[in-house]
């Protein structure tokens, strides 16, 4: 079943697209190539090769068959041609921006953002002399004003980390559509059981797949899914910088892949389920989860995605950070780490995990409060997680 | 904590040394002790493995046991348990057991000089006749293969308490998230856990768990001395499998029930075998002895002789044709001339496998895209 009729179902394209019926070997599993090179009968081979540019291996920083397996599997649920990996979403990104942007060009960002990628942009592709212009989250306006003859990407993740604030896609496509920029969406909170950016004519999908893809928080990857015209300069640009993942992480990713759906829909219960709970605990003061009613995105929400994943942010009422911190410690379920997405549960204070060495005044222009607690959930009992956050908070 | 939760926690402390929310692989042979003589928690991986371990502490949780022994198949895990026995003993085996163990017990376990003998363990009055004054181990499978049979286990282990023998459990085809013979009153649990546990056609292995200390020494000192240990790569896989297991198995055995529902329904399937169907043998043990479920294995015959029930197994464009079960591709076999091709026509015949009869392993799929593949299938066999 090389490409799934389009009529298959999500939970059938995650076992099976990508993957030849019939494999090499007879196996149900594809073998893990760990050879680094790939070797030709002869010369006229390699000629034949170069000047026909057939479809196999040559060596492993140019393609891997499991990386081309992965690649087409995450593609098809996407709704997307094509995809590439990257050894991790961080990779994917720099990958993105250094294939398309060029000295003097700019690019535009909602300001609500995972930290590392803000860093990238204001440390280093300034160095090159790319700008970087944030505007607020979700004030389309503000993106589109922003917009001059040299901006070439307008970028945002959707849902943002860790505010969970939803992107309206109609609108974010709408303006570049009419500017003629490019726009890319890091879905990684989102995933594409939640959200389809491709189907809102979003030209480049990013996710880190460390996180639900790949589920099991055992290995690092990133992809960015687009047409082959598109990605053509970014596959080139890995091939020469090396950013590519291995066969061994390969392989978990695609097994974790089998189970996305049904890990999806556990994330998506418990995410709500905790969302809820907290909404109704006198020590919470905000809940920030698409899903509830309260939240400001909560329409955009409802329009654009089938369910709200597995983040849920909150902030604790007349806590200081460390009162705050006595919650993280307090809870027995799930373990102090940063990341999210995987099968097990994972809670931080952002103020100190990933904004410890920002200045108070950053802190806040990024609506970091001292009080913010991030759970991602992960795919335990609900009513664990709920008494235990209740035991945490009541501590 | 509930059985979804310990299967992703216990087992899984976060790594001292690191902090990594996932253990480390350990793939160290041999380990560095504290001073001659003197020994630390591990020194040779056959005798003991942290990955290993972590994969036992996990599996005797989910089952309900004191402790856990990891095998390199199912089949190694077996035979650990067959020789607690001495020369002179007798097994008791059911008579819908996997063929492998019907192999194992009466081509290589019979050499060293224990006696065997088969009994149906859905007909109790039967299966306690058989029992003779050397019998030392009632081996039982259920639901059983390929028929789906059901044994009442809490039942069997009355038996087996009144005549002072173990009672030892082949819960592959159940997993401890629909069944845990060892609360039913068994001694000893045994999987391949090549199937559900691992759930992805990726690993062999095998398991015992028991719940009786005394007992689990003896389990270990035997696989200790004769060394059929699973490997740290693929106890990390199995553990890796075990965090999904109950929403596998549940999602799975929901589409078995309707793929059961829709061939039991359908003219040109003669007889569908699944626990979940009112009308099976088993359904009301079924139902008491698996928690909320049926799990994902299911036979059905079709209308037809040898060759139809051939060619509908090789029509198929979602199941593949292969053995083994539990994972998430959906595969589709058929017993005579596959897994059950060793038995001779009689046998087959006495055992009730017909020549007409399909298994299939239900995967995780959607169920219309299975249900369109297995009907497509069943049209192309009656054309060509
Ligand atoms: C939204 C988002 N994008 C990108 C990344 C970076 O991905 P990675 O850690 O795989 O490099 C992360 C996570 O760290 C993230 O949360
Ligand atoms: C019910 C049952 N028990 C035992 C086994 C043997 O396990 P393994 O193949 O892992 O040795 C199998 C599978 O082949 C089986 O289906």
């Amino acid at each position: 079943m090389n490409t799934p009729k389009p009529p298959y179902g999500p939970s059938t394209i995650a076992v099976h697209a990508g993957e030849a019926r019939q494999k090499p070997t007879d196996a149900i599993t594809d073998p893990i190539v760990c050879a680094s090179t790939f070797t030709f009968a002869n010369s006229q081979a390699v000629i034949d090769y170069i000047e026909q540019e057939q479809p196999r291996e040559e060596y492993g920083r140019y393609g891997n068959p499991g990386e081309k397996i992965a690649e087409k599997k995450l593609a098809e649920m996407e709704g997307g041609e094509a995809a590439l990996l990257f050894s991790s979403g961080m990779a994917a990104i720099v990958g993105v921006f250094m294939a398309k942007l060029n000295a003097g060009d700019e690019v535009i960002f909602f300001d609500e953002c995972y930290h590392r990628s803000r860093e990238f942009c204001a440390k280093h592709l300034a160095r090159f002399g790319v700008t970087t212009n944030q505007v607020k989250a979700c004030d389309y306006d503000a993106m589109e004003a922003a917009i001059t003859p040299k901006t070439k990407l307008l970028v945002s993740e959707s849902p943002t980390n860790p505010h969970m604030s939803i992107v309206d896609l109609e609108r974010f496509v709408d303006i570049g559509r009419r500017n003629q920029v490019e726009t890319l969406i890091d879905a990684t909170l989102a995933t594409p059981y939640n959200l389809r950016p491709i189907e809102y004519g979003v030209d480049y999908v990013l996710h880190s797949a460390t996180k639900y893809l790949a589920g099991h928080n055992d290995l690092l990857a990133g992809v960015i899914i687009g047409t082959e015209e598109k990605l053509a300069a970014i596959r080139n640009l890995r091939g020469i910088m090396g950013a590519v993942n291995s066969a061994h992480n390969i392989y978990l990713l695609l097994r974790g892949l089998k189970t996305f759906e049904l890990r999806m829909q556990r994330h998506n219960a418990n995410g709500l389920a905790v969302a809820q709970f907290l909404a109704s605990h006198p020590r919470v003061k905000r809940v920030f989860y698409p899903g509830l009613e309260t939240h400001t995105y909560y329409e955009v929400a409802q329009k654009t995605m089938s369910g709200f994943g597995g983040l849920v942010t909150f902030t604790v009422k007349d806590a200081d950070w460390r009162q705050t911190a006595a919650i993280v410690d307090a809870a027995q379920i799930p373990r102090i780490a940063p990341s999210l997405g995987g099968v097990e549960s994972l809670i931080e204070q952002p103020m100190i995990m990933s904004y410890y060495e920002c200045s108070p005044e950053d802190r806040q222009r990024f609506g970091i409060t001292d009080n913010m607690i991030r759970m991602s959930c992960g795919i335990e009992n609900t009513d664990d997680l709920i008494e235990d956050l209740r035991q945490a908070l009541d501590h | 904590m509930k059985f979804r939760t310990r299967a992703i926690h216990v087992g899984n402390e976060r790594d001292a040394h690191t902090g990594a929310v996932v253990p480390p692989i350990h793939v160290a042979s041999t380990y560095v002790q504290p001073g001659a003589g003197d020994w630390g928690e591990f020194d040779y991986s056959r005798s003991g493995n942290p990955t290993r371990k972590n994969l036992e502490a996990t599996l005797a949780s989910l089952e309900g046991g004191c402790g856990a022994l990891a095998f390199a198949s199912g089949m190694a895990a077996t035979h650990c348990a067959t020789m607690l026995l001495n020369a002179g003993d007798h097994i008791l085996a059911g008579s819908d057991i996997y063929g492998g163990t019907y192999r194992l017990l009466h081509k290589i376990v019979n050499r060293s000089g224990l006696q065997v003998s088969l009994a149906s363990s859905s007909r109790l009055d039967e299966l306690e006749a058989a029992i003779r004054p050397e019998t030392k181990l009632l081996w039982v499978e259920s639901p059983g293969n390929p028929l789906m049979s059901l044994t009442d286990l809490a039942a069997c282990a009355e038996i087996a308490k009144r005549n002072g023998i173990l009672l030892a459990v082949d819960n592959t085809f159940a997993s401890p998230a629909l069944t845990r013979p060892l609360e039913l009153g068994a001694d000893i649990v045994m999987h391949s856990a090549t199937k559900y546990l691992g759930g992805h056609s990726d690993v062999l292995g095998g398991a015992l768990v028991v719940k009786d200390t005394s007992l689990y020494d003896r389990l270990y000192f035997i696989q200790n001395a004769t060394g059929a240990v699973l490997g740290p790569f693929d106890a990390f896989l199995v553990s890796r499998g075990l965090k999904t297991l109950e929403i596998r198995v549940r999602e799975q055995s929901r589409t078995a029930q309707q793929l059961a529902e829709y061939l039991d329904a359908d003219p040109r399937v003669a007889r569908v075998l699944y626990p979940g169907l009112p009308l099976h043998a088993g359904h009301d043990i079924a139902k008491r002895q698996m928690e909320g479920a049926f799990g994902a294995m299911l036979s059905f015959e079709v209308a037809g002789d040898f060759a139809l029930a051939k060619r509908v197994a090789e029509s198929t464009e979602l199941f593949q044709l292969a053995v083994s079960l539990g994972a998430v591709e959906s595969l589709i076999e058929q017993p005579a001339s596959m897994s059950h091709a060793s038995y001779d026509a009689a046998d087959r015949a006495a055992h009730g496998i017909t020549d007409g009869l399909i298994r299939i392993s239900v995967g995780l799929e959607a169920f219309e895209d299975l249900r369109d593949d297995l009907s497509q299938a069943l049209d192309r066999a009656a054309k060509s």
